[in-house]
């Protein structure tokens, strides 16, 4: 076992873990937050990406222990974020989730794209949402509420 | 699924993290920013007693600049090149390359040291690092050395980087400001691993025109004067480099070996 401290959503934990603890079921196990979903467990579907360090991560192959030290933030986390906001209104308005289980992974990316490519077109929403698998909508919804968002922040 | 168990250690130096890998006699992998390790734990592909973190080690981070290459640590990653955090050695394809990687989350934490030595024959550095003549520079308990990214791989996913050895940093030749090149990687969908790669740099004032047909089985294959295709598309030197490179003529692989040389061509023109 090794002892990590690391800050999540805001909060510092401190815990003891076994190496092998990934991530994402140290955030689900360990701290109960269960916002985050764990798809495929190989770096794939992107339905476990998190927040590490202010940029999107898989969290099924980041180990615990490697993230020592680190600022991590989970869907959970982002209640108060006025991007994170007018995604979940988008996303809503666009019919951008169906079951929702792709959704945690998808706002992370989605506010992402959101904060670091605000020209994005299409094309490039696209292409940025290639790492993030959708069993569900088909794209079209999801593409639409980022490019609602990207759009109102050009007002 | 969940890996096998393991230790984990991340030293603050790398002499420390050379001697935990020659001491845990062949049972220590080095983890970087485990987008290639983490997958093949988790699928219990390999069960190392011992992981060994390098992302603390300030050898191995930061970028040198020197009059004639650039030298990367090696645990810069896909993210900073993305972003021209670090300087392009290469007049931006190493930029362009680096958008192509995996996704965000995944370039955010894998490094080019990483990919290099896991030496996946359709990851993208490893060609760009053979097309551009580039060294891996390696530490271990016995001392330092260099290898060429030409002699890098010596067959699938299998490289001369010894169980004790720690790739350090990559040092890639500076390309002339008007140097030319172009990168074809096909795919099915962006961010998947290539299924054909081709490439091609031109820089007369270097003196230097090649290329190579990549994602093959092992080794990127290089073409050693890429001159027949500079401006036309030469299909008898075009069909020879794709044969060359391991392809039965006829064969979907070949195809698509040979359509992405053809893109390359028309990119270096264009
Ligand atoms: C979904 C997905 C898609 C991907 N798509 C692509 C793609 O399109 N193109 C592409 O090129 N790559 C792709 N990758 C792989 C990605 O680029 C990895 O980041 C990279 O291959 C490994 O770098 P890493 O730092 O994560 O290394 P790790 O996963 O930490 O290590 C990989 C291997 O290298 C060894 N190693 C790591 N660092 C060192 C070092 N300094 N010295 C000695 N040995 C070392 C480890 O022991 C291990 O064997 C993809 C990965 C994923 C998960
Ligand atoms: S669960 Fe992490 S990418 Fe699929
Ligand atoms: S909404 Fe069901 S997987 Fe995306």
């Amino acid at each position: 076992m090794k002892t990590i401290s690391i800050t999540v959503n805001g909060k510092p934990a401190q815990a003891s873990v076994e190496p092998r603890t990934n991530l994402a079921d140290f955030v689900r196990e360990h701290l109960h937050l269960t916002g985050t979903n764990i798809g495929c467990e190989h770096g794939v579907c992107g339905a476990c990406t998190i927040e590490v360090d202010g940029g999107p991560a898989r969290s099924c192959i980041a180990y615990a222990v490697a993230c020592d030290g680190a600022t991590v933030r989970t869907i959970e986390g982002f209640a108060a974020d006025a991007t994170m906001h007018a995604l979940r209104e988008a996303f809503s308005a666009e019919h951008a989730l169906q079951c929702g289980y792709c959704t945690p992974g998808m706002l992370i990316t989605a506010r992402d794209i959101v904060l670091r490519l605000p020209d994005a077109d299409d094309g490039r929403v696209r292409e940025e949402l290639a790492g993030n698998l959708c069993r569900c909508t088909g794209y079209v919804g999801i593409v639409r509420a980022i490019r609602r968002v990207l759009e109102q922040n050009k007002l | 699924m969940k890996p096998a168990k393991f230790d984990y250690e991340k030293p603050r130096h790398l002499d420390d993290a050379a001697k935990l890998l020659a001491g845990a006699n062949g049972e220590g992998k080095i983890i970087a920013g485990g987008q290639s390790l983490g997958p093949i734990l988790n699928l219990r592909l390999a069960q190392p007693a011992l992981l060994i973190d390098v992302r603390g080690l300030t050898e191995l981070s930061g970028v040198k600049e020197e009059r004639d290459a650039i030298v990367y640590g090696a645990t810069t990653t896909h993210a900073a090149i993305e972003d021209g955090r670090v300087p392009d050695a290469a007049n931006g394809l190493l930029r362009k390359v680096a958008r192509g990687i995996a996704y965000r989350a995944v370039r955010n934490r894998g490094t080019l040291g990483g990919s290099l030595a896991h030496a996946d024959p359709a990851a993208d550095w490893l060609n760009v690092m053979v097309l551009l003549d580039a060294d891996i520079e390696l530490f271990s308990a016995r001392g330092k050395r260099s290898v060429r990214a030409t002699a890098l791989v010596d067959g699938p996913l299998s490289t001369v980087i010894g169980a004790d050895e720690i790739v350090t940093s990559i040092r890639v030749p500076k390309l002339s400001p008007k140097a030319r090149w172009s990168y074809y990687k096909f795919n099915r969908k962006p961010g998947e691993f290539a299924e054909a790669i081709a490439a091609l740099v031109v820089d007369e004032v270097r003196g230097l025109a090649r290329g190579i047909v990549g994602a093959t089985a092992a080794a990127p294959s290089p073409i050693a004067d890429a001159r027949p295709f500079i401006g036309a598309f030469d299909p008898t030197k075009a069909a020879h480099a794709v044969t060359a490179a391991g392809f039965l003529a006829g064969s979907y692989e070949y195809q698509v070996h040979l359509v992405a040389l053809k893109r390359a061509v028309m990119q270096l023109s264009s």
